[in-house]
């Protein structure tokens, strides 16, 4: 039977459920603990920095061998930002690090870092996002005129007849609020110089340690083989963790510079302040429809707060040219004119957060069939129907191709198990009652798995995108997978080792997955971008099956068949028909033992592989019922379901796992989490109990269907799956939203769609109306 | 900083001498002192509840409470919660239904309820959703955990 498909619990668990986990701070004690002194304005000169008597405060001056972090985009539109460790001459948002001290523990270095006095000269600083685009803006970079970073834009030909012949053309303005990615782990590093070898070990709680080394020995000027790092069990990162921070540099710095044990744990007021914020967005559009509500041309204009900086490797393009690209989503969009722009402002650096720009772009493409529904006097499920793509591979006008989904399909699906009709008979049985239920539909596609081609597509002068896996198979049968990719909580070990299980006929359990160790593991890029189990999966796979063919070469030969014969099965090498088999750890013990009666057979049990796919497309239906008290604009979501395409499941317990954290951080984005700043740039949301992350009482059960469209664009069927939550649930809330206002004929143009964004909105109505 | 205390903890039925600012939370004596890295830290402001530990039978978040004042009473961390090789009902489940994912809410999950039904082995399962309200996981989406705190509640309340 294969491992492949089966629910199996995660090997991971045991040692995480005991209290037994090593996350990074878990290897602090001990160490010299460092407190970074951060700019208290968003914007200014620093004209001084005070040391109290008798403390080593460090500064850029100390730093002054140390490069800058500048990642760069090699396209005409780009404008390359320097971001130093430390803060030099000025600071460009609040929160910046400006100075380190150092202290035997981490409360002394709090109590040092008070008494150092920044004389900070604060000018006024750009924060909104609009504002920063207006003529005579304050300028975030003298080398950024107009304050942007990065422009997309294109334009077809036929954009212009499409607006002139449509029988609607329907605007919208959306608004999606800053939020965070907010692992429970924060960021945080120890750091370790052996004086034996002279190389420094890094721990860090990251999500790609190998590109984490390439930009330390960068920023350093020191050769990677100085470095290590390792990522310890990580704490979750959804994201936040995938960035080159200045935090990171410091440390290793002050590791090599004082030689001895330092450690940066990071708490929850900086993990707000300095880490990275996203989905800072403004999406104005129009689409022009024909009478029967076909999509003929769609024209947008992409606004994406980027920032102070941006970050490393993937750059502050990451918004706004996925957005750019990706728009259409799910739609056929005959005729496309784009402008999508990253804008820079005196607030923390925009970085990747689960989903992207795609939940804000989902909102947009599924609030403008909505509308154009309503204006055209449409089903919104027919709408949908008529303008989603239907064949593949479906070629979309930014060059996009879409292999084989399910976009119609999965639809279908969650209308019919929703059941609409009984659903609008409780509705309106409600609102004779004065209740307020709704309904909310949204269809996307979660672009997945892709490889080196996408990221260069975009101009990356860093180009991610493989995988690289290393197999072997010691002389006690058991298997090392040695990965590039670095899981942190998704559960990739165990679906890694089901799928190597099958390959060798081994148990799970007999497979040893080795992660986020750059000693140990071959250059990979991390885990991000729902790709770890499409790409590391495949990776892992093409490594196994070389292995398993000198299994398979050395049984036959010991059992007197042909390789063709035997099977790898239930721990056996058989030979298929007969009853003749052998343990696999004979034949293991075989191979590396008794090496010289197989030495003319190719291939060895140490294999590596690498694997670097075009990318696929998963796609799902989420459908939320919300209720909506319109006396104090609350929400309640009362049910979620999703139908999700995301290929072959190799372990459909986790995949659901990643659907149900996904919706939970997509309601969130709908609902409650957001990241404020008032006009100075002072951020005022930087605790847990400002910034709003949902608890068990906010996020109903969450139903799954799965359909399992197996495209041949990956290796094992699967498609990824780690985002798909977080991009379709908040259009599905806001659809719901509207429906359940319908009364009122309002519009959510904003999301977090707080209770006093929906009063604002239903008093709104009811003022224009008398 | 100011003049170190020796106190005395009681964790998991193991007795800790140690030596203490009176300013250092429970949680961190926990994790520097004790070396009992199970309890972590998510916020150290009292929200996510990641440090939930339980001091006298009721679960209690470490980082809000000093490390002197758990002096004579019985502090029980996840670390305590298994018996040997045999995982608690709470961590079988929890594994069974999926209920971790990055693992580092955990502890405080478990502890959460671990403590909230020792303190009343009569708590239904709604109230044990409404106490489950007062810890964050970004992770699961809390779908499993409700799971496995559903089904642990069983085993415990049949005394497994």
């Amino acid at each position: 039977m294969s491992w492949t498909g089966r629910a199996l619990p995660r090997l991971e668990d045991p040692t995480l459920l005991r209290g037994r986990g090593r996350y990074v701070a878990d290897l602090a004690p001990g160490a010299a603990h460092v407190r970074f002194v951060r700019s208290p304005v968003a914007r200014g000169r620093i004209l001084g920095i005070e040391a109290p008597e008798g403390v080593r405060v460090y500064t850029a001056a100390d730093l002054a061998d140390v490069g800058q972090i500048r990642p760069v985009l090699e396209r005409p539109d780009y404008v390359a930002v320097s971001q130093p460790v430390l803060a030099v001459d000025r600071v460009c948002f609040a929160g910046q690090a400006v100075a380190f001290v150092v202290a035997d523990d981490a409360a002394a270095a709090e109590d040092l870092a008070e008494r150092v006095f920044l004389d900070i000269e604060p000018e006024d600083p750009v924060v909104d996002l609009d504002a920063a685009l207006r003529p005579g803006a304050i300028q975030t970079h003298p080398e950024a005129p107009g304050n942007v970073l990065v422009e997309g834009r294109m334009r077809t030909p036929g954009l212009d007849a499409a607006f002139a012949e449509a029988a609607a053309v329907i605007a919208l303005d959306l608004r999606s609020r800053r939020q965070s990615a907010m692992p429970m782990e924060t960021r945080g590093g120890v750091a370790r110089y052996d004086t034996r070898d002279g190389r420094t070990t890094l721990h860090a709680s990251v999500q790609m340690p190998h590109m984490l080394r390439t930009g330390l020995a960068d920023l350093l000027g020191c050769p990677e083989a100085e470095l290590r790092v390792i990522a310890p069990d990580v704490g979750g990162g959804f994201g936040q963790k995938m960035s080159l921070f200045p935090e990171y540099a410091a440390l290793v710095w002050l590791a090599r510079h004082v030689k001895r044990d330092v450690a940066w744990i990071e708490d929850r007021r900086e993990n707000f302040l300095a880490s990275a914020h996203s989905r800072d967005q403004a999406f104005t559009v129009r689409g022009a429809f024909d009478a029967t509500g076909h999509l003929l041309g769609l024209e947008a204009n992409l606004r994406s707060n980027v920032g102070a900086f941006s970050c490393y490797p993937v750059t502050c393009g990451v918004e706004p040219l996925m957005a750019f690209a990706e728009l259409p989503g799910p739609y056929k969009v005959p005729e496309y004119g784009a402008r999508s722009r990253g804008v820079t402002t005196n607030t923390c650096t925009m970085a990747p957060y689960r989903g992207v720009a795609r939940p804000m772009l989902t909102l947009t493409m599924e609030r403008l069939m909505e509308s154009a529904a309503r204006r055209l006097g449409l089903d919104p499920v027919e709408i949908r129907r008529r303008n989603l793509i239907d064949r593949f591979p479906h070629r979309s006008p930014t060059g996009l191709v879409h292999d084989e989904g399910s976009y119609i399909a999965a639809m279908e699906a969650a209308v019919a198990a929703v059941d609409v009709p009984a659903f609008r008979l409780r509705q309106a049985e409600a609102r004779a009652k004065g209740r307020h239920l709704g309904l909310g539909l949204s269809v996307f596609s979660e672009r997945t798995g892709y490889g080196t081609p996408a990221y260069a597509a975009r101009g990356m002068a860093i180009v991610p995108g493989y995988e690289q896996v290393e197999c072997s198979l010691d002389p006690s049968g058991h298997v090392e997978l040695r990965i590039g990719a670095s899981p942190h909580g998704q559960g990739l070990g165990t679906a890694l080792a089901q799928l190597v299980a099958d390959e060798l006929g081994v148990e799970p359990g007999q497979v040893q997955v080795v992660s986020g160790d750059t000693d140990r593991t071959p250059y990979g890029w991390g885990t991000f971008a729902s790709r770890s189990m499409v790409i590391a999966g495949g990776a892992s796979r093409l490594a196994s099956a070389k292995v398993a063919a000198k299994l398979r070469g050395v049984a036959a030969r010991m059992m007197g068949a042909t390789e063709a014969e035997i099977a790898l099965e239930d721990g056996f090498a058989r030979v298929r028909g007969t009853n003749r088999a052998t343990p696999i750890r004979e034949v293991a013990r075989a191979a590396h033992h008794r090496s010289h009666l197989f030495a003319d057979l190719e291939g060895g049990l140490r294999q590596s592989a690498f694997y670097d796919p075009f990318g696929t497309f998963s796609n799902a239906c989420h459908v939320a019922q919300v209720e909506v008290d319109v006396e104090t604009g609350g929400v309640r979501v009362e049910r979620f379901l999703v139908v999700e395409d995301a290929g072959r499941l190799i372990n459909p317990m986790i995949v659901d796992g990643q659907i149900h954290g996904g919706v939970a951080q997509g309601i969130a984005n709908a609902l409650y989490e957001e990241v404020v700043y008032d006009p100075d740039g002072n951020l005022l949301t930087a605790s847990l109990a400002d910034y709003l992350p949902p608890t068990i009482h906010e996020i109903p059960p969450i139903e799954i269907l799965h359909m399992e469209t197996i495209s041949d664009a990956t290796l094992t069927g699967a498609k990824g799956v780690g985002e798909g939550g977080t991009i379709g649930a908040p259009a599905a809330v806001v659809n719901a939203i509207v429906d359940a206002l319908s009364p009122f004929g309002i519009e959510i143009n904003e999301i977090p769609a707080t209770p006093e964004r929906i009063r604002a909105a239903i008093r709104s109505a009811r003022d224009s109306r008398t | 900083m100011t003049d170190r205390l020796a106190t005395t903890l009681d964790v998991n039925g193991r007795s800790y001498s140690v030596t203490v600012e009176p300013r250092k939370s429970l949680a961190d004596a926990l994790r520097e002192d004790c070396g009992l890295t199970g309890t972590h830290l998510g916020c150290e402001h009292g929200v996510c509840g990641a440090c939930t530990v339980i001091v006298d039978g009721k679960p209690v978040r470490s980082c809000l409470m000093f490390a002197v004042q758990a002096e004579g009473l019985a502090v029980r961390t996840v670390e305590g919660l298994a018996e040997g090789d045999e995982l608690h009902p709470l961590q079988r489940h929890f594994w069974e239904q999926h209920g971790l994912q990055c693992g580092f809410c955990t502890p405080g999950f478990l502890m959460l309820v671990a403590g909230a039904f020792e303190a009343d082995p009569t708590i239904d399962d709604a109230a044990m959703m409404e106490v489950l309200s007062s810890n964050l996981c970004r992770c699961t989406g809390y779908q499993n955990i409700a799971k496995a705190v559903s089904l642990a509640l069983k085993d415990m309340r049949a005394g497994r």
